[in-house]
Parts: C-alpha cells; structure tokens; sequence
C-alpha cells in the first residue's frame, strides 16, 4: 500500500487533487481512498488531503501518518510546515515551485528525494489560473508511477468537463518538466 | 449489471436512493450529510430520479412531510446529522409508531457544544430509544447496500417500521472508494414495489395518529415494542435474500478473526475497519484477538452478539459517544453488551474506552493500547469507562 499526504492552502485544490489521485488508481482497477483532513475550509489556510493505493482491499480508516509521498502544491508553505514529517525513509517530496532542487534543498533542509516542477507557471500559461492541482499530478506520475496517465483522462473529464483538456495539457506539460534528485 | 465506480460515499447512497426509486425526499442539508441531499436534489432537477423533492426549511418539516408522505403511500427517503436530528426528534418517535417505513441516511456527527461538525455517535445513541430500526454500516458498499435493504426491511409488511443507515460523518461520508453499484433493474428485482398497510386516501378516508388515552396507550406501545421485537428475523431474511441476488453477506453481528480470540473487540461503524488492520497485526505477533461488530443496534441483537462473544476471556467494548452517567456505569454500547452477558451469566473481564469523540482519530496503535490495557487489568481494577486519547 502506498500513502500519500497533499499539503496546500484552502482553494488551490488539494482535496480534489487527492480525490483525482484515488479515482485513477480505482480507474485502473486497482484500491484507492482519499479523503480530506476535514477541517472547516478556509481559503488561503494551510489544508491537507489523503491518499492510499492498493492492489488489495484498504480496510485502515486512520489518517495518513507515515506517507511515502508528500505533494507540496504551495511552496511558501515550505516555511510553515514540516513536510517531511512522518515520511518513510525512501520516500518522495514533489514540490511545485519555481526554483530548482538544489535551490530547494540547500534553502529548506529537506533531505528527501525531490522532485520538482513550475506547476504554477504550467497552470498560468495552459489554463490561465494560478492553480496548480491538476498540474502536480502530472509531476506524480512522472516521479512515482504511481497511477497512469491514462487512467487520469476519465476522472479529469468527468470532474472538469469543458476545461478538463487544459487540465490534461497542464498534466502532461508538468510530466515531462518535472526533475527528480535523489535524497 | 453491476459497475465498479470510484465516488464518494455520500453519492453513491443518494444513487442507491435513486435506484430505490422513491417518490418522496424531505430533507435539510447539514454538514456532514450534505453531499446526500444535494445529489439527490441533482438527480431529481436533473430528470435522472422521478420524485418529489421537498427542500423543507428545517429538519423538523423534513420528518414532518415525511410522515404525510409515507402514510400517503409514497417511499420516502430523508438524511441528516447530529443538530438535524436533535430538531426532527419529536417527529422521529411519531413515525415509527405510526409505522411509517420511512428510510433516513445518518452521517453520524457530534452533538454541540462545543460546536462540533465532526463523526462521533452521539446522534446514533440521541436516536435509540425513537423506536426505529437501527443499521449501521462500515464501509461505502455497506452504505449503499444498507440503502437496498433499509427499503426492503422497512417496507415488509410484517415491519412497516421506519429504518436507519449510520453511516460515520467524514470518515465515510466524504471518502471516494470504489463500489459496486448496481443497475435499477437489480434493485428492482430486489426490492418489490411499495404497498403500505394503510394510506391516507380522501376516496376512504381514515384517521392516524390520533390521541391514545389511558386505556389504549400501553397497548400503543406494546405493539410497537413487539413489531420491533419481531423484525430481527426479517432483517436475517432480507441480508440473506441479499446475498442471494448480489453475493454480499451481511450479519447482524459480523465477526473477525474471532474463534480462537481469547480477547475481543466489540465494535461499532467504521472503527471496525482501523480495528481489523489492527488486529491483523497483534495476530502476527501471536496475540489471539478477535473482533465483533454491531451492525444492528436497534433491536439490539443481544443473543446473536452473545453467541459470537461468549467465549472470550477479555472484551474491549467501544463507545463513540460520551453519555453523562456518572462514571459508575459503562457507555451505551458496552451497557447493552453487559446487560446481555449478564442475562445470560457470563462475566468475562472488561474494558469499555470513549474513542473517536467529536472526530478525534482512532489509530492502529489505539487499538493495540486498549487490548493490552484489558489484558494486563487486574478484573477489579477496571473503571466502568475510560477516555483513551486524550490530553491530560
């Protein structure tokens, strides 16, 4: 089983990232759940989402304790919140930002694997919203393989509708911009 | 043909509604049931479900047209939460006597104050003594096929009592997972069409609901207390029907791992589920602990839970909700369990802990905790209750 943690702040998105996460990985065949850290949803605060994927049935109802993968949509939260927190050794922080991820680590000590992408400039030019949660997915599966790019096309429809190919452009554009360092 | 869809809880139950298709749905949204409400009202704008959809101004008129809904003869479907319940109450104790088969979705939620919207079973237990069939579910597919039977079991003409679906608020409600849902053809297979013991009809007409005097209110009573009495072998005929036709099982009390348990864990809603995983790894390391979960709380299904626990040397019984008893007797749940060991001799040792109040998490690790608490406890030194997880 694998376990995710989303970081974001109330709007950008973090919930349905989580949800588009798991409806892949169901999409696929396979086990997933999401679910948000069901606080009252305050735009602009600090928020977070879960995630697990199986390929057997996920029986635990607990919150996300120990992820393997951490997903920052939000870098100023960099500065707030331990991201790292509980994650597993060998695990992954994907980080939207716009710097690099040397940049990264040597300014925020995170000792992790990284990966980084410009979600938000990839948001901005494909979709014209500074919104950056489709975007990231396309970060997730390059960095994890988690879920497949495929799999993501019919959530994404259903959930997006007239606007869902942009979301998918943003995904792929920031599949293939995402880097990866090793911890 | 049954799909497997990824959705979230709260609207794969409003699609289970909708393949029951109802005629009537009274509801008020309040967080955490919301999403049910609202997608029900989707479905019906939408053309997709052809019902009456009262958007009433409050859950006291919910239940209300509720009520002149079902007695008119119409299936009838509301859902709401904690405060919601507090207010349609009154009206809730009136249905079931009345034994109006209305079908109500509970995502259970803490009671104010402080001001909570987060899952525990204070609504569940404020709901107990109304006389309404009490289902609870531990899972998305236990929601929805809940739903299915909720209908059928309240719609026997043997019943024709109102039935609950708890489900746990956030922890359920707001999770996508994948499910089963099946098509209207299925649950029409399943679930005949309604025909009430009496309506409401201005052509003959008929009075209910009228003031029961002395000389007739006992016997009110009695009959409502024997017609629920006598619904549990229905609600067994209708699981097993259930799984004739869609090849689910469901128990009155399920179980877990718990033939050779020398410690069992009696649970409630979705804490089974943490519980299992839980439980899974104290087996691995050679703890002989076992699990049974209460999925019918009213009738309260004493024998059935005896049977399946009375061999256990310990019992961590679980409360999600605090009651105000003064700390010399155990929560709701593990008052019932005590009772109906006593009735029948039995005296294991045991433990009852509050968990999960007002949404506070339950762990794996918690789990592991209170088995080791009851194990290790002296028999007399356990108090009636204990919080677990709390600050100090």
């Amino acid at each position: 089983m694998v376990e995710i943690r989303f970081h974001g702040r109330g709007g950008q998105g973090a919930v349905t990232s989580a949800e588009l996460t798991a409806l892949a990985a169901i999409e696929e065949g396979k086990f997933g759940q999401a679910f948000p850290s069901f606080g009252p949803e305050r735009r602009g605060a600090p928020v977070m989402a879960f995630v697990r994927v199986s390929d057997t049935p996920i029986v635990t109802r607990e919150k996300v304790y120990q992820p393997d993968i951490v997903i920052v949509l939000d870098p100023t939260l960099l500065k707030i919140v331990n991201v790292e927190d509980g994650l597993k050794d060998g695990g992954i922080v994907i980080l939207n930002t716009p710097k690099s991820a040397d940049q990264v680590r040597g300014e925020s000590g995170i000792k992790a694997r990284l990966a980084v992408v410009d979600g938000t400039k990839i948001a901005v030019e494909t979709m014209r919203v500074p919104i950056a949660n489709t975007t990231m997915l396309g970060a997730l599966v390059k960095a994890t393989g988690l879920i497949k790019m495929e799999c993501l096309q019919g959530p994404i429809k259903h959930r997006f509708g007239p606007i869902a190919e942009k979301n998918l452009k943003a995904c792929s554009r920031a599949f293939d911009e995402t880097q990866l360092v090793e911890g | 043909m049954s799909r497997r869809v990824g959705i979230e809880v709260s609207l794969a139950v409003a699609e289970a509604v909708g393949l029951c298709d109802v005629d009537v749905i009274a509801a008020y949204p309040i967080t955490p049931q919301t999403h049910i409400v609202e997608h029900l009202s989707e479905l019906v704008a939408e053309g997709h479900l052809d019902a009456e959809f009262i958007p009433v101004e409050s859950e006291h008129s919910a239940m209300s047209a509720c009520v002149g809904s079902s007695a008119a003869g119409a299936r009838t479907f509301t859902s709401t939460s904690s405060q919601g319940y507090a207010l349609m109450s009154e009206i809730c104790y009136i249905a079931s006597t009345l034994r109006l088969p209305i079908v109500m979705a509970v995502a259970n939620r803490a009671i104010s104050a402080p001001i909570s919207i987060w899952n525990d079973h204070a609504d569940l237990m404020y709901a107990r003594d109304a006389g309404w069939i009490q289902l609870v579910s531990e899972n998305g597919q236990e929601a929805v096929d809940l739903t299915f039977m909720a209908f059928r079991i309240a719609e026997d003409k043997r019943v024709s009592l109102p039935v609950q679906v708890n489900l746990d608020g956030f922890i359920m409600s707001h999770v996508i997972e994948p499910i089963f849902l099946p098509d209207a053809q299925e649950v029409k297979q399943f679930l005949p069409p309604f025909e009430p013991l009496l309506r409401l009809d201005p052509e003959k007409p008929i009075t209910i609901g009228p003031v029961g005097m002395p000389d007739v209110y006992t016997e009110a009573r009695k009959a409502h207390d024997e017609i629920l009495k006598a619904s549990k072998p229905i609600i067994g005929e209708v699981f097993d029907e259930f799984e004739k036709q869609f090849g689910r099982r469901y128990k009155i009390i399920e179980t877990y791992k718990i033939e050779d348990a020398e410690t069992v864990i009696v649970a409630m809603g979705s804490l089974s589920q943490t519980a299992a995983t839980a439980i899974d790894a104290m087996r691995q390391r050679g703890v002989k602990v076992g699990m049974a979960s209460i999925r019918l709380f009213r009738p309260f299904p004493a024998a059935e839970l005896v049977e399946a626990i009375g061999k256990a040397k310990n019992l961590v019984l679980l409360d999600r909700a605090t009651v105000f008893a003064g700390g010399e007797i155990s929560g709701p749940v593990a008052l019932e369990v005590k009772s109906a060991l006593f009735d029948r001799g039995l005296s294991p040792k045991t433990a009852n802990f509050l968990v999960g109040i007002g949404g506070r998490d339950v762990t794996g690790q918690n789990f592991e905790e209170m088995v080791e608490r009851v194990v290790t406890a002296q028999k007399g030194d356990l108090p009636p209750y204990e919080f677990i997880n709390v600050r100090e």
